[in-house]
């Protein structure tokens, strides 16, 4: 099972990389949040084949609260930049 | 039971690669907008193919599963849109391919 | 336009949710979940959910899986679309932000129609006002409202009219 999951397990990674890019390189404050968004939803698959890797569930409700908490914080991250940026 | 895992793990690979070229549009799309369609529209796919190859491979998680991939189809356009918002409110310049800004537009018309 | 089946509507939301969830139907589950639910429901039942408007009606629920699968073929058209952009060394693009025109009434519906539009070729909802929606277009073929609504919006109109009041 684990060797079996190593490509998708690779791949992920590597979008997970070229979002994290994003997220260091900007330019704009929006930029960034949209990478974090991004990523957030990599390290949803990420966690989705950690869980199946180790065979355990309870990672499923972790990708589950992460995302919900996620969404919130991009939520109100955006609320704050349409007052805040320039 | 071995053909279900291999065909999740092939589905689930397909998701993966979609979720590597959404992160490939964020490096090489010119504007913020642009960024956030690729950002998106390629990770929402990639994660419902990535999530329904996991339930073939494990199919008592199906139901949990489930739930988290309705959960981002909701929330990931949202979030997208609210982001869109932010940019244009906060003025981030689109890319000068950009033909038109009826937004803008109207904006001006307005104050 | 009062909705008789809201609370019902928002209860049914709520438990469904709670069930799947908990992925087990033991009592204590569900007693748990009638009590959480009834209680969201009675404290939250002038607020919106995503069925508020919903008719329950069978046209609207053949309006619903039509709706579902026309959404789910743009999906794959919208991300194969994005994929073949992103991998062209050119990135050959028109972006542009037009508006488009909706005659959906009800809020929900509205949203929903924001929603289908961000996760379909090319197109991402912007700004919601009133009836015009604004919308950033990668590959724009046309900057005039009327086209633009023909082309982005009449899709998911058509079945979205039939599910909300």
């Amino acid at each position: 099972m684990t060797d079996t999951l190593l490509l998708p397990g690779v791949i992920t990674a590597l979008a997970f990389a070229m979002a994290f890019w994003r997220f260091t390189a900007g330019p704009s404050a929006v930029d960034r949040v949209v990478a974090f968004d991004t990523l957030t939803v990599i390290a949803v698959t990420g966690l989705v084949i950690t869980a199946l890797v180790s065979g355990r569930g309870i990672y499923l409700d972790v990708a589950l609260v992460y995302a919900l908490l996620s969404f919130l914080g991009v939520i109100v991250a955006s609320r704050y930049l349409e007052g805040g940026d320039r | 039971m071995i053909a279900l895992t291999w065909l999740g793990v092939a589905v689930m690979t397909a998701g993966v690669v979609f979720l590597a070229l959404g992160g490939l549009g964020l490096v090489r799309m010119p504007d913020t907008y642009t960024r956030i369609q690729a950002g998106t529209k390629a990770t929402t796919l990639g994660t419902i193919l990535s999530l329904f190859g996991a339930a073939l491979i494990m199919p008592g998680w199906s139901i949990k599963l489930l739930l988290i991939a309705l959960f981002l189809m909701f929330t990931n356009p949202l979030s997208s849109q609210v982001l869109a918002r932010a940019a244009h409110r906060a003025g981030v310049p689109a890319t000068d391919k950009t033909k038109a800004d009826a937004l803008a537009d109207d904006q001006e018309g307005l104050a | 336009m009062s909705d008789t089946f809201a609370p019902a509507k928002l209860f049914a939301t709520m438990f469904v949710f709670w069930l799947l969830l908990n992925g087990a139907l033991q009592l204590d589950v569900i007693v748990v979940g009638l009590l959480v639910a009834g209680g969201i429901t009675y404290f939250f039942a002038g607020s919106l959910s995503f069925l508020s408007g919903y008719r329950v009606s069978v046209a609207s629920a053949k309006a619903t899986a039509g709706y579902l699968a026309f959404f789910f073929t743009e999906l794959v058209r919208a991300n194969l679309a994005m994929a073949w952009l992103v991998l062209d060394p050119a990135l050959p693009m028109t972006p542009a932000i037009v508006k488009v025109r909706t005659r959906l009434q009800h809020p929900v519906a509205r949203l929903l129609l924001a929603n289908s539009i961000t996760l379909t070729p090319g197109t991402l909802s912007v700004e919601l006002r009133g009836e015009w929606i604004y919308v950033h277009w990668v590959v724009a073929q046309t900057t005039d409202p009327e086209a633009a609504t023909e082309a982005i919006v009449a899709g998911f109109e058509k079945y979205l009219e039939v599910m909300y009041d």
